[in-house]
């Protein structure tokens, strides 16, 4: 038994956490640790530096423009980043459209749009849920009916995640109401300026603009933007949830959540004590921390099993379910620990103002915003699902 | 990064549970388990021939083994066949027995013809020994123990016994033979002794080992821990039958999703408690011994319930019943969580060694 990392490994590791260090701009870092939103141009800033080192894609192959990183390697990444306050990777055209493409598409599409993804000429969001497919995803509506070289798209999507800020939508689409719900769903690229289609706003509990909805109105599609077959969308969806998901676990951010508390808990007198003697709150944070180091060595434990190929989808599952759970849980740690101080809605005027340190003037609107963990990706109920229908399947 | 069984350790985990499954059904096991003497010294005497008990101390000290991997390989497979042998008893005790000087006593121990349990905790001691109040004064070139000893885990019918008690250096170990006892059977099975001292003759082999006596804890305690993740991994697998077999409303129960998710959970945590396992056992004999330990006796104890509890009420009325082996398996996972310190013991023992951090940093 071996728990440490190979000496490439460790030197990888260094490598990181230098290239961190010299090229990760402290206004980002200071951003992302006091938990503000980040500007468009922010998390452009970050994703061209990377994209400079050729470390921006890390599940593409080096022919695409990728580090051809091992799935250890992209774990170490993950981590430290997180670790730095790195600002999060936009998932859509990297970790999503990009395997999707790599996989299903023609190589036309993977010359065209990869690069593209790459230098932040466009910022792609997702078009899957709708207001009435969540969970079950597989019911949606929004068709896609073919007219000559076009598809012409009327349905609408929802929870498309900084759609504000994208340019192209990729979506699943119904195009057959023939056989099961799942055969008849196709994947399609869509740019948004189509006419026809139109995004709003959706604000958040916590008062963010996080999330839109998507219409679309009789808007015409080059048949050409179809990835795979018509009717192949749902594999294509399935791959992407069973895809190696790195990162999935969280584990960086929950030891940078962790570590705030305890800075907190130093800092900040309640009731005529510090809160790390306070024995609940310290109690609490040691059984969090204990269960985050448990979730640390059963993310390492499933990197070893895969060995360098991709997660499957039940240690995909319960890598979530136990990450977001543990997240979840330091959130909750974390805004309770400030009592009344978690009250006050901070912004950029009275942050400096209020009782508590800058990092933690946001800690209500983040512990609530943070209750998407458990609801999006897969409801956490859904990787039950996943995980119980493998197990009872022998 | 490597988390698979080297060889040596796959066929010495692979022995250990063909001998209990060939040898120690569950009736078999509840009848030697709940009545008197609480063990059985056939079963002593085969689990002694396959190595199990030489592999608790190492060569040096006249066994084969003793590193903590060693201990919760063997013990993930005793959680497993929830074996009821007094083996946690007989892993402190010759540990300390050959830490102390007296590894004159191991051979006969290691091959299992006399047996040795270690009396540490006390009526008002759960798990921090800074509160043992039995007392050891010397007299001539004898001491004498005064006090009341608690949760002898093995002691009935046991040759040796090691006995915790305060002296003016510290606390020492001493050794008493065959002591009289108030025993008792164990609710998961197994005995249990208090024994009540006053001016009893000892033979003296440290007046001041706390480090010792610790260290031998924090081995049980990652013994316990595998323990638990052998017996969760067990119950686990009963209650995924169970749930395909029984049929309620016309179909197996294993379709519904309310059961569906609760075992899932249930699997889950068990990974985690491998995992932290895991680290206890890697962090062993490092600067980061008793922070692991603690994490993982507090996180076993806690799912180690959970888990019990969830297993019983899946199963229904059967869950309760003597007679179905799940139930045993429950209550083991239950009562581990009581022995060398529960899940709350730990936490505070966490808060401690962070203070201690927090004050060598100072």
């Amino acid at each position: 038994m071996d728990l440490d990392f190979t000496p490439e490994e460790r030197a990888f590791r260094d490598e990181v956490r230098a290239f961190l260090k010299d090229n990760l701009p402290e206004e980002l870092a200071e951003k992302v640790a006091a938990g503000k939103e980040l500007t468009k141009e922010d998390l452009l800033r970050w994703q061209a530096i990377l994209h400079a080192r050729g470390w921006l894609a890390a599940t593409w192959p080096e022919e695409y423009g990728g580090p051809g990183w091992s799935a250890v390697e992209r774990h170490i990444f993950a981590e430290e980043c997180a670790l730095h306050n790195a600002p999060r990777l936009v998932p859509f055209g990297l970790n999503m459209l990009g395997p999707v493409l790599l996989k299903f598409g023609t190589e036309e599409q993977r010359r065209e749009i990869l690069p593209r993804i790459l230098d932040g000429s466009d910022w792609w969001c997702q078009g899957y849920s709708e207001p009435g497919a969540g969970s079950d995803l597989a019911s949606l509506k929004t068709k896609a009916v073919r007219d000559g070289d076009h598809y012409v798209v009327n349905g609408q999507k929802t929870w498309t995640t900084l759609g504000q800020h994208a340019n192209k939508i990729f979506c699943l689409v119904r195009t057959s109401t023939e056989g099961k719900p799942q055969e008849g769903i196709s994947f399609l690229l869509v740019d948004l300026d189509t006419k026809g289609v139109e995004m709003r706003p959706i604000r958040l509990i916590e008062g963010g603009h996080e999330v839109n909805e998507v219409f679309f109105t009789d808007a015409r599609v080059p048949a050409a933007n179809l990835v795979g077959e018509e009717n192949q969308g749902w594999t294509i969806a399935k791959y992407l949830l069973t895809h190696e998901r790195t990162n999935i676990a969280g584990t960086g951010f929950s030891m940078k959540d962790m570590e705030r508390f305890h800075r907190l808990s130093r800092q900040m007198t309640r009731d005529g004590r510090k809160i790390a003697d306070n024995p609940v709150y310290a109690a609490r944070a040691a059984e969090i921390e204990t269960e985050l180091e448990a979730l640390r060595i059963t993310n390492l434990r499933m990197l070893a099993n895969a060995k360098g190929g991709a997660a499957g989808g039940i240690e995909s599952s319960m890598l979530k379910l136990k990450g977001t759970q543990v997240r979840q849980a330091i959130q909750d740690l974390y805004r309770s620990a400030l009592g009344p101080q978690a009250a006050p809605m901070a912004n950029e005027l009275s942050e400096n103002e209020l009782a508590v340190p800058v990092e933690a003037a946001r800690a209500a609107p983040a512990y609530f915003n943070n209750r998407k963990l458990s609801i999006f990706g897969g409801s956490n109920e859904i990787q039950r699902n996943i995980v119980a229908k493998e197990l009872f399947r022998r | 990064m490597d988390f698979n069984l080297s060889e040596d350790h796959q066929m010495l985990a692979d022995s250990l549970r063909r001998y209990l499954t060939d040898n120690y059904d569950i009736e078999t096991r509840n009848a030697q388990a709940y009545a008197e003497p609480w063990h059985s010294s056939e079963t002593w005497a085969g689990l002694a021939e396959l190595g199990i008990i030489g592999a608790f101390i190492s060569e040096e000290q006249g066994g084969f083994g003793g590193s903590a991997e060693d201990v919760s390989v063997i013990f993930e497979e005793i959680g497993r066949g929830l074996c009821a042998e007094p083996l946690l008893g007989a892993l402190m005790g010759l540990r300390l027995l050959a830490r102390l000087g007296r590894g004159d006593l191991a051979e006969a121990i290691v091959a299992g013809s006399t047996r040795v349990a270690l009396a540490v905790y006390e009526p008002h001691v759960a798990c921090d020994l800074s509160h043992i109040e039995a007392q050891a004064r010397q007299e001539g070139d004898g001491w004498r123990l005064t006090g009341r000893k608690s949760a002898i885990y093995g002691a009935p019918g046991a040759d040796h016994l090691l006995v915790a008690a305060r002296t003016d250096a510290g606390i020492g170990l001493f050794l008493v033979e065959s002591p009289e006892l108030i025993s008792a059977t164990m609710v998961d099975g197994g005995g249990v002794s208090d024994l009540v001292m006053d001016e009893l003759k000892a033979e003296c082999l440290s007046p001041d080992c706390r480090a010792d006596l610790e260290d031998a804890l924090d081995m049980g305690r990652v013994a316990l821990c595998a323990e638990a993740v052998g017996a969760m991994a067990h119950l686990i697998d009963l209650t995924m039958d169970y749930l395909g077999q029984r049929q309620q409303f016309g179909r197996p129960i294993a379709t519904f999703q309310a059961l569906q998710h609760r075992l899932v959970d249930m699997l889950v945590e068990l990974e985690q408690c491998r995992s932290i396992t895991i680290a206890a056992v890697a962090g062993f004999g490092t600067q980061d011994q008793a922070r692991n330990v603690s994490m993982a006796k507090n996180l076993i104890g806690r799912m180690g319930r959970k888990i019990a509890e969830e297993a019983i009420q899946m199963h229904g009325g059967i869950g309760m019943t003597w007679e179905y082996p799940g139930a045993h398996y429950a209550k083991r996972l239950v009562m581990i969580d009581h022995q060398l310190g529960d899940h709350n013991d730990h936490v505070l023992r966490l808060l401690e060694l962070g203070d201690a951090a927090k004050g060598r940093a100072a």
